[in-house]
């Protein structure tokens, strides 16, 4: 592409051409700050915090940069008086109305409209103190809390609701001082068909967005002497909770992660891994059962909450499509109640099950009928990264300079397989592992097409006789897409992987959030799927099937994959919903 | 515009689904037909209630809060129908100075809705306006076509009693 010569602050930069006053800034070394502007998705320049100086030859005027063209020989300044005094004005009128609860912030030290704050000097918060609209905090939802009292209506939340995910359950309602984000009808968020993914709250630039926190239950049953409290870690985890702690993306702090739930006081710091490979085994014969015995095709993954919430709203005629396989969460859960409390002889009553995820639906889960195969909910608690994160921090415990340590067995043992979980078309590619196996007793380990964080990837695998067209999705309006075709006869996959997510769980919405000044210019999917595909390679043990700690768990307790224990314990069902009601 | 809470029963019949029906398939493929069927819609229906809205979004596959954060953006678009007895108050510069807002918080008290809502026996509905050109007579308030001026809160009581059948 022919590049563009601008000139920022006096000095020329070469630009490719079509990029935004903000991209040609950023690769001049300037970060201009923004809040409404999401890269693809929110280009709507409507907040005017990223306000620049340009001239194209007929003096110099203010612009919105993220979404103003560079023109060739343009002028930019991107920090004269004039540009820093109406950012600041902006910020001054956006605080107007803004419930400056700072200190008891769930956002504080990690806002983006407080950081703005600070950046740019703002001198008297109150400035522009007038009338407020006061709202109720939204609690509805089984998963999160909206306090419009801290909305500055950036429209980020409803971009990624409508656009990435395709559902638009929230958006602007009334107008101009009255507008405010909510659902139809002012229903809460619980009774829409929300599924839950937590999408807004990863992009939110404030604290109007949050998970329900539950720290403080899990803390109390830790330090209950009754509870047997133990935790299982999600793939995902170990590859941005280490951003919590200013670690840069993509590290890997699985050792970390595990010494610090130690030193949190959990009896048994398990792995969601576990989970994931025993998924496998059940996912993996499910569906050569399925080939064999001419059962319901092409069958989609379970894994997702907000996939299978989404399934159930808007595609309710494809639910028998999905495998009966619980999550990796709830099938760990579910073990941890009865395979090992029979193994440890405690009262899985006494057991309490926390799950830390990249996931807010995985909230929803945990309260699903069907989710409680030992008559007591298989998992009691999720929390997701984020609240991890708190608790650390809230702990004292400094996590870099941890010792990196090991999970407890026998539910801490997995493979390469489990955590590649993490990442769009890593179920896939786990269950593939094992099913060559399974239909040919040949090894594999590598399925390549279907790696990369594009949102809808296919590839046929002969596998024996059989050719199994395979496909994976990520991010609902991907799923959207995959599954109209499939509908309308345009496709004819065997086995689909749905993640909620775009990119997967890595970037799920309880993962750590980043402000857009690192969103717009990183791609977080890939940079946290290397750390898993990384970990994967360099395990001993890569396929699902050759996981000692699963075997045992056959020999001893549930017989074979399939078998009437494991559709007891491991198995699930779903329900058809409506997307109106 | 208005509350979204539903104060009068909804009452659509079988014939204005039928014909609501009509529109959107008429419409439907056509780019930014939401506004026209939205229009179309009011017409039949008088107003746009969550059973309207839900019509026009399982048929079309537009989200019910898009088509909600429409209706409550645009004036020309209501959540409640109209009463028997369509109460008006203006609250424009002359009549408000003379105290009109007092004699509309007046109204809503005595009628137990809010502006922009209909009492739940369908008969009296109340909006506020901006100047009717009769700023000579401020504070004004109409009832369907009768022209009431120069009032004091204390005379809603007994305009309202004009309109008990």
């Amino acid at each position: 592409m022919e590049n563009l010569t601008v000139k920022i602050n006096g000095i020329e930069v070469s630009v490719p051409a079509g990029s935004t006053v903000l991209e040609a800034a950023h690769i001049a070394g300037i970060d201009i700050p923004t809040l409404c502007y999401m890269k693809k998705i929110n280009e709507i320049g409507a907040c005017r915090i990223c306000v620049t100086e340009v001239n194209e030859g007929r003096g110099f005027r203010l612009v919105a940069a993220c979404v103003y063209p560079c023109s060739n020989n343009m002028e930019i300044r991107t920090s004269s008086p004039k540009v820093v005094d109406s950012r600041k004005k902006t910020l001054e009128l956006i605080l107007s109305t803004h419930e400056r609860k700072c200190l008891s912030c769930v956002r504080s030290g990690n806002c983006e409209l407080q950081k703005l704050a600070k950046d740019l000097g703002v001198e008297d918060a109150g400035k522009f103190d007038g009338s407020v609209n006061k709202y109720e905090i939204d609690n509805s939802a089984a998963h999160m809390y909206r306090d419009d009292n801290k909305c500055i209506l950036c429209r980020r939340c409803v971009a990624a609701c409508e656009k990435t995910q395709g559902i638009g359950v929230i958006g602007a309602n009334e107008r101009g001082f009255k507008t405010f984000i909510g659902s139809a009808f002012d229903m809460g968020l619980g009774e829409t068909s929300c599924v839950s993914c937590g999408q807004c709250i990863a992009v939110c630039p404030t604290g109007a967005l949050s998970e329900k926190d539950y720290t403080k239950e899990v803390l109390a049953a830790i330090g209950d002497p009754d509870k047997h409290v133990i935790v299982q870690t999600a793939p995902s985890v170990r590859a941005a909770l280490g951003e919590c702690f200013n670690m840069p993306i993509g590290t890997n702090v699985e050792g970390k992660m595990v010494a610090a739930l130690r030193r949190l006081g959990f009896d048994k710091v398990f792995d969601t891994d576990f989970g994931a490979d025993l998924t496998i085994m059940e996912e993996a014969n499910e569906f050569v059962e399925r080939i064999k015995n001419g059962g319901k095709l092409p069958m989609i993954t379970s894994c997702s909450p907000g996939w299978v919430k989404f399934c159930e709203h808007y595609f309710p005629d494809m639910t028998e499509n999905l495998s009966t396989c619980k999550s990796p969460q709830q099938m760990f859960g579910a073990t941890a109640k009865t395979y090992y409390a029979q193994k440890m002889g405690i009262d899985p009553k006494n057991i309490v099950v926390v799950s830390v995820m990249p996931c807010t639906a995985k909230k929803f889960e945990i309260g699903r009928d069907d989710q409680s195969a030992a008559g007591v909910p298989d998992v009691d608690f999720a929390l997701t990264t984020r609240e991890l994160g708190r608790m650390i921090e809230r702990a004292g415990i400094n996590f870099t300079s941890l010792p990196d340590e090991k999970f407890d067995e026998p539910l801490g043992i997995s493979t390469g397989a489990a955590v590649i979980f993490g990442a769009t078309g890593g179920v896939m590619e786990a269950a593939l592992r094992t099913a060559v196996h399974t239909l040919t007793g040949k090894d594999v380990t590598d399925f390549p097409e279907i790696r990369g964080t594009q949102g809808i990837k296919e590839a046929t695998y002969k596998v024996g006789d059989l050719d199994v067209k395979v496909a994976v999705a990520s991010g609902l309006s991907n799923a959207r897409e995959l599954l109209t075709k499939v509908q309308n006869g345009e496709a004819d996959y065997q086995f689909i992987e749905i993640m909620a997510c775009p990119g997967g769980c890595v970037n799920g919405g309880g993962q750590p959030q980043q402000p857009g000044s690192v969103r717009n210019f990183t791609d977080l999917r890939a940079e946290r799927a290397k750390a898993l595909y990384n970990q994967d390679a360099d395990m001993p043990l890569r396929r699902s099937h050759e996981n000692p700690a699963i075997k045992a768990v056959y020999d001893e307790f549930f017989g074979t994959p399939g078998s009437h224990k494991a559709h007891e314990v491991l198995h699930t069902s779903y329900v058809k919903r409506t997307v109106n009601k | 515009m208005g509350s979204a809470k539903a104060t009068v029963p909804f009452s659509g019949t079988p014939e204005q689904e039928a014909k609501l029906l009509e529109v959107i398939a008429e419409k439907q493929n056509e780019k930014g037909a939401l506004m026209p069927i939205l229009q179309k819609a009011q017409e039949i229906y008088g107003y746009l209630p969550i059973e309207v809205q839900t019509i026009i979004s399982d048929k079309t596959g537009v989200p019910l809060e898009k088509i909600y954060g429409i209706v409550t953006f645009y004036a020309q678009f209501s959540l409640n129908p109209k009463g028997k007895y369509k109460v008006s108050v203006c609250l424009g510069t002359a009549c408000y100075v003379k105290g009109s807002g007092d004699i509309y918080n007046k109204i809503q008290e005595k009628l137990g809705i809010q502006g922009g809502e209909c009492t739940p026996d369908g008969k009296f509905s109340l909006e506020a306006c901006r100047c009717i050109g009769a700023c000579g007579l401020a504070p004004v308030l109409t009832v369907n076509e009768d022209v009431y001026g120069r009032l004091t809160v204390d005379d809603v009581d007994t305009i309202l009693a004009k309109y008990s059948d």
